[in-house]
């Protein structure tokens, strides 16, 4: 059974928002939010400064609060890839799992449900990238089955360096930000 | 240094997490209070002092069912997606505090109802004489009472956990992150409770003694609260940042001075001289516990919001 | 301590506020409400291939409507140019279409020029108008008496009209407000220009110099692409810009050049390449011309000498250089593209050109390669007409070696009325209030002249100043020329409709074609329709129009581009040799060598105004766009923290920046970072705007253009430098968070 998730190599990511933009056609999200979004990190003093520019959105992690935390088991774990989805009819928009998700990755639609990203799972059923993989000028976006060794994700994870975000939190996110 | 930028900018979430306003707190509050008054009511019910102490067991029945439903009704208005709120009992879901709270409330009210009809008033009597034949027939076997006010013993104290569960599940919010959430808002519930009867009790013995366990209650709500921040402070750094949220950050007024000071210490101060005679009961005491009771759930789902695991400064 | 973004900045103070920085979707028409409406299963979708306008790079691309409205844009997998991956701006060319702020009849002035009060016309009452004022300046003036701005291939039908009406003034701002000193400097030293799309091996270098151009800000595709490709590839970039840059966080060097002082550094380079021997012998005494004198020319511009110029440590210096040796010739230094800086930009790039000339990279697998162009026959029109008086707009060659038409120069003209008068502008998709330094000169201009005409699709600034406006469809309603731009491999791309106008829009096409029949040009438009016009000039290759319709790209048989793959060397110079002393320039009284000259620096208390792209804006053209906007509706101006923290200025609190002219923008949010040297301020280009019908944008933001009062114009070419400008800070009175 696959377990979906993305590779983001942050030397090649330029911070440019065509993942944003494209996501935003491509599943027609309503001006005003955003399933994914662009985060910049700078440390240092000028001019010794290091950058880390990220792509984020959903974890789709392996621990999701935001399903736990759902009354109703509108919030899902999808069995095609442990994707986590919000199921619209059954959701009260009580907004549990806006607050139990420590990336902030969801949001209320205004037809009244918690909406985030799906990995488009109506592409990756298809046999398509997600639209931000598909779109990324710089191709530093990867998606794939991380229990399958040989997946590229896979290979890339066991062969460079890497880290989620706030792992501390519990979660055990599924994107993961090559770094080196 | 750092510099950290988002472009996103998502209503209810940037520029930071507001998804709560006053609609739970309330909720949350009221929920606490009348955890408290099935408690109290409950347990006079359950020792079979219930007969001479008119108010607590007369007037707490009624008046939880009242404001039980008041603050369901502000639960309600905080959903997005009102009119799908029956899905909430087409599942039961066991790791989610609120399926729980939801379910626990199918088994308060009937609690509440059954300690309601041990005393049908008069004029309802006279027009629906088969509720007065029930109501004698309970109030007939004292064994049945009893189980009525432990029923109402214990779905309170569920209740009243559960208000705190609630938040204290969301790991999201390091404010959050404490499993003493629920045992405070319990007793801060009793307290309330406890200061309402004081409030309306026409018996100056019952006034008495619901004045001398308020002031109980209070003191282990003082300590529950320490021990609450005792456990942030001495977690990981999201954790201290988020209890600096309450003793020095944006939250610190209201936290000080409307819970602690005027909430707690007050009131308490008040109410140890007023049992001991030394000043009259007034109503001052009491309300000043019933509005930190409200306070105290508004700043810690305010700043618990607020609270996150990204490093923002200033916070 | 830590600092945020305008946005998570919120979250200190009032939550209630944050809620604003989100652009709430609020639906314009009712086509706009339901383009929302979630997918269902089951929809009708089409797809059609066309190539991107929302700037000039020009890639394929292919829509998709979903039962019948326009959904989505993607890359045309066939296209060399965007490899199937669209830059920012044209995934969100859906919002051009959609834009709710778009032109939709064609508008005549009610007022005084300027006063942006009009009243809708019919299009043949407009073109009436304007054909009888065209033919009163002919008799009065002579048809040079009109000028042509454009910008972007759109503009070819219109031309075309023009040169038929017989004015030889044609200009775009992308010659003398962007690339025109580079493609002159490196014309002067290896006798070709660097052109569009730029001819870089970007892909396969091994070491990438980045002098300013700040790719990944600078969104032209196959540019950014290939540069991803060459750091995935493990090049070791070189970064000299006194900002931190999205490409400087990629760089191996970061070089925070004193800004102006370029120039030295480039000496410097040339320097240790010579004197450490590193530079490409062989290709130098195969290839070069006036070495020796060259040699001697730079001898005294040691890494010493340039450090107190460009404060750079004379060892990056040297280190930098040698790093540049190690990988030639698979080592770029990149021409740059908007070079216009200070007035000494074409000795800037040849100074560029010299250092790739010395790492022998000319022709070379990661270096500048012969680009091949799919060759389509003009379609046969009648000869022009001839102009005895030649264009206006470099008197004299004034400017010896501009060899493009100076948007500056008709200005000029316009003003002075020599060397003879231009009483009538044209103006097609270009906004010269946002594109041309110095507006009150442009303004000045308008003002004198019989026949103001803008071609646009939203009232811009521009179109403020007109007497008339013809509102165009855009890209993605209309045909437009074939793109046929000499790439890696030649290729022909077409653009046709995807959709149907939602106004009384036109295309370009036929307001140009139109216009000649009411100006009796007829004879220039043998064709009824743009298809007629297309499947002619497809005469001879094969191809017809039914099949681009279908395909988008057609790509041609693969040339030898380069060296390696047998592309033979050859400079078209007047030594036939890379011109490391320029006779040419020394004939005209230039240097020979390019040498270093100061700048003006800023005065106490102010600071050098630097300017540049967002990635998901073009220039002043996509604010409107409901897409684009959201993802970045309004620019910030940098600032140094230090200097934020010493001039009281909190990050993401708007503040007035004011010129050394008392020129005062609009509020413009403050970004305090580590990212900027502290004698500089940064903005994004393109904000800022003041036309009241861009209701979208109108007022976000500051526009650069209103500050750059002044312009320092090139000797050489006459590009007008516009990083000459200095700003200090202004409170905001009464200022909203
Ligand atoms: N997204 C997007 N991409 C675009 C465009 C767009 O509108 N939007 N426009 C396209 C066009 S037409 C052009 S011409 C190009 C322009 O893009 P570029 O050719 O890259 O333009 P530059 O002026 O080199 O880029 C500005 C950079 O130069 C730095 N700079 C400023 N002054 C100096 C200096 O004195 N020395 C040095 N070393 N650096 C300096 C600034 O800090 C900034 O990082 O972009 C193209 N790509
Ligand atoms: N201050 C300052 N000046 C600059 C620059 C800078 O960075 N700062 N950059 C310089 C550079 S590099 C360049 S290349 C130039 C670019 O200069 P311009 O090409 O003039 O760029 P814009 O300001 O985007 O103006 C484009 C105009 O065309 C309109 N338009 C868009 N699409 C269409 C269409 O389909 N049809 C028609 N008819 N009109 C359309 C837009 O609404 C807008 O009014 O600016 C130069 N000038
Ligand atoms: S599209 Fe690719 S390069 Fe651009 S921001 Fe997204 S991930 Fe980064
Ligand atoms: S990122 Fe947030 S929303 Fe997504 S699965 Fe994890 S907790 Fe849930
Ligand atoms: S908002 Fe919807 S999805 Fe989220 S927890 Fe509540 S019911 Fe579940
Ligand atoms: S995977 Fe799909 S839904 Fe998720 S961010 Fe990318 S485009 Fe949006
Ligand atoms: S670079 Fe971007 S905006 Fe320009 S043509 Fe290509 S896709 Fe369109
Ligand atoms: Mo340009």
């Amino acid at each position: 059974m696959a377990r979906f998730g993305m590779v983001i190599d942050t030397r090649r990511c330029v911070g440019c928002m065509d993942c944003v933009v494209a996501c935003k056609t491509e599943n027609e999200v309503p001006e005003g939010f955003n399933r994914d979004w662009i985060a910049t990190e700078v440390r240092g003093k000028f001019p010794n400064l290091a950058m880390e520019i990220r792509t984020e959105r959903c974890n789709h992690c392996d621990n999701p609060p935001c399903v736990t935390c759902c009354p109703t088991g509108a919030s899902h774990v999808e069995d095609l890839g442990k994707i986590v989805l919000v199921d619209h009819d059954l959701c009260i928009g009580c907004k549990a799992c806006l607050a139990s998700c420590p990336y902030d990755a969801r949001f209320i639609h205004p037809e009244g449900y918690a909406d985030k990203c799906t990995f488009c799972i109506h592409r990756v059923k298809e046999g398509k990238d997600p639209a931000c993989v598909a779109v990324c000028p710089t191709r530093c976006m990867y998606f794939g089955d991380l229990d399958d060794p040989h997946s590229e994700v896979s290979r890339l994870l066991a062969s460079r360096a890497n880290h989620a975000l706030l792992p501390e939190a519990g979660t055990s996110p599924r994107i993961f930000y090559l770094t080196s | 240094m750092t510099e950290l930028t988002t472009t996103r900018a998502n209503p209810l979430i940037d520029p930071g997490l507001h998804v709560w306003g006053w609609e739970i707190p309330v909720y949350l509050f009221l929920g606490g209070l009348v955890a408290g008054m099935m408690i109290i009511s409950g347990y006079f019910l359950f020792s079979g002092r219930w007969r001479n102490t008119r108010s607590a067991c007369f007037v707490l029945p009624g008046l939880s069912l009242v404001l039980l439903s008041l603050g369901m009704l502000a639960l309600f208005l905080d959903l997005e997606h009102k009119l799908y709120v029956w899905r909430l009992y087409t599942t039961f879901e066991p790791l989610s505090p609120m399926s729980w709270g939801a379910w626990i409330l199918v088994l308060v009210y009937p609690a509440l109802i059954a300690n309601l009809l041990l005393r049908v008033p008069g004029p309802l009597r006279a027009r629906v004489p088969a509720l007065g034949e029930l109501s004698d027939r309970l109030v007939a076997r004292p064994e049945l009472l009893r189980w009525i006010g432990a029923m109402n013993m214990i779905w309170g104290g569920l209740l009243g956990v559960y208000t705190g569960v609630l938040l204290s599940a969301l790991g999201a919010r390091p404010l959050w992150n404490s499993a003493l959430l629920g045992p405070l808002f319990l007793v801060s519930g009793l307290s309330a409770a406890a200061a309402l009867v004081h409030l309306i009790a026409p018996d100056v013995g019952e006034r008495e003694l619901l004045a001398k366990a308020d002031n109980g209650f209070l003191v282990a709500e003082l300590v529950f609260i320490a021990l609450f921040l005792i456990g942030l402070l001495s977690s990981t750094e999201v954790h201290i940042r988020a209890a600096g949220l309450l003793l020095g950050g944006p939250f610190a007024a209201l936290f000080w001075v409307g819970v602690i000071g005027a909430g707690i210490v007050l009131p308490l101060a008040i109410q140890l001289l007023a049992v001991q005679h030394r000043v009259a009961h007034t109503p001052v005491a009491p309300l000043l516990v019933i509005a930190g009771g409200l306070a105290l759930r508004f700043v810690i789902v305010q700043a618990g919001q607020v609270s996150h695991w990204v490093r923002v400064p200033g916070l | 301590m830590t600092i945020l973004s305008r946005r998570r900045f919120l979250q200190i103070g009032a939550g209630a506020a944050g809620a604003g920085a989100a652009t709430v979707w609020s639906p314009g028409t009712p086509a706009w409400a339901d383009f929302f409406a979630p997918a269902q299963p089951g929809d009708r979708i089409e797809t059609v291939p066309t190539y991107c306008d929302l700037c000039f790079w020009k890639c394929g691309a292919i829509a998709t409507k979903k039962n019948g409205r326009l959904w989505k844009i993607e890359g045309n997998p066939a296209d060399p140019l965007s490899r199937g991956r669209l830059c920012p701006r044209g995934t969100g060319g859906v919002g051009t279409y959609y834009d709710t702020d778009r032109l939709r009849s064609p508008l005549l002035r009610r007022k005084n020029r300027g006063e942006d009060e009009w009243v809708e016309v019919t299009w043949d009452e407009a073109l009436n108008f304007i054909s009888e004022k065209l033919q009163k300046i002919k008799l009065e003036h002579g048809p040079e008496a009109l000028a042509f701005f454009s910008h972007g291939i759109g503009g070819n039908f219109l031309k075309h009209t023009f040169k038929a009406f017989g004015t030889p003034n044609l200009v775009a701002p992308s010659y003398a407000q962007c690339r025109g000193p580079r493609d002159v400097g490196f014309q002067l030293t290896f006798g070709e220009e660097v052109a569009t799309p730029e001819r870089t091996d970007i892909a396969k270098a091994r070491c990438l110099v980045l002098i300013g151009s700040h790719l990944g800000e600078n969104m032209h595709n196959s540019q950014v692409q290939e540069f991803a490709e060459a750091i995935g590839a493990g090049a070791a970039v070189i970064v000299v810009d006194p900002r931190f840059s999205v490409a400087a966080g990629k760089a191996k060097h970061y070089l925070p050049v004193k800004p102006g002082t370029d120039i030295a550094l480039l000496l410097a380079w040339m320097n240790v390449l010579v004197t450490e021997g590193l530079y490409d012998r062989e290709f130098v005494e195969t290839h070069g011309f006036g070495f020796e004198a060259f040699r001697a020319a730079i001898a005294a511009y040691t890494p010493e000498w340039a450090y107190p110029i460009t404060t750079l440590e004379p060892e990056a210096i040297r280190e930098t250089a040698r790093e540049m040796a190690r990988h030639r010739p698979a080592t770029l230094v990149h021409p740059g593209r908007h070079v216009t800086w200070y007035g000494d930009d074409a000795q800037r790039s040849r100074a560029i050109a010299l250092v790739n000339a010395l790492l022998g990279n000319w022709g070379r697998e990661g270096g500048f390669y012969f680009p091949a162009s799919f060759a389509l026959a003009k379609y046969p029109y009648p000869p022009y007409p001839h102009s005895e008086r030649g264009a206006v707009d470099n008197p004299d060659a004034k400017y010896p070696f501009a060899d493009l038409g100076l948007t500056n120069g008709i200005r000029a003209a316009t003003l002075s009325g020599q060397p003879y008068p231009i009483k009538g502008w044209f103006v097609y998709a270009t906004n010269l209030m946002q594109a041309l330094p110095n507006q009150e000169e442009t303004i000045r201009a308008i003002q004198a002249l019989d026949l103001m005409v803008v071609v646009d699709v939203v009232p811009s600034e521009i179109a403020g100043w007109a007497d008339v406006v013809l509102p165009e469809s855009v890209y993605l309603e209309r045909y437009d020329d074939f793109n046929t731009e000499a790439f890696r491999e030649p290729f022909v791309s077409l653009r046709q409709p995807v959709v149907e106008p939602p106004g009384d829009q036109r295309p370009n096409w036929w307001i140009a074609r139109e216009l000649a029949m009411k100006l009796g040009l007829g004879a220039y438009y043998p064709w009824e329709s743009v298809e007629e016009y297309l499947e002619a000039r497809l005469a001879g290759t094969g191809l017809t129009l039914a099949e681009m319709k279908q395909k988008g790209v057609v790509v041609g048989p693969h040339r030898p581009i380069n060296v390696e793959e047998g592309h033979a060397l050859a400079f078209p110079t007047p030594s036939g040799k890379v011109e490391f002393w320029s006779t040419q320039l020394a004939e005209k009284g230039f240097d020979a060598v390019p040498k270093y000259t100061p700048h003006a620096e800023p005065p106490a208390g102010y600071f050098r105004l630097l300017f540049g792209r967002a990635p998901v804006h073009t220039f002043s053209r996509t604010q409107t766009n409901p897409l684009l906007h959201e993802a970045m509706p309004e620019n910030e101006v940098w600032i140094h923290a230090d200097v934020a923290r010493r001039w009281g200025l909190e990050n993401g609190k708007p503040v007035r920046l004011v010129n050394q002219d008392g020129i005062a923008s609009l509020p413009v949010k403050v970004k305090a970072t580590e990212r900027i040297r502290t004698d500089c301020v940064y903005m994004v280009h393109g904000f800022g705007h003041t036309a009241k019908g861009m209701k979208r944008t109108v007022g976000k933001g500051a526009s650069d253009a209103q500050l750059i009062t002044r312009y320092a114009v090139d000797p050489l070419m006459g590009g007008t430098g516009m990083n000459v400008n200095f700003v200090t800070f202004q409170p905001v009175i009464g200022a909203e968070a």
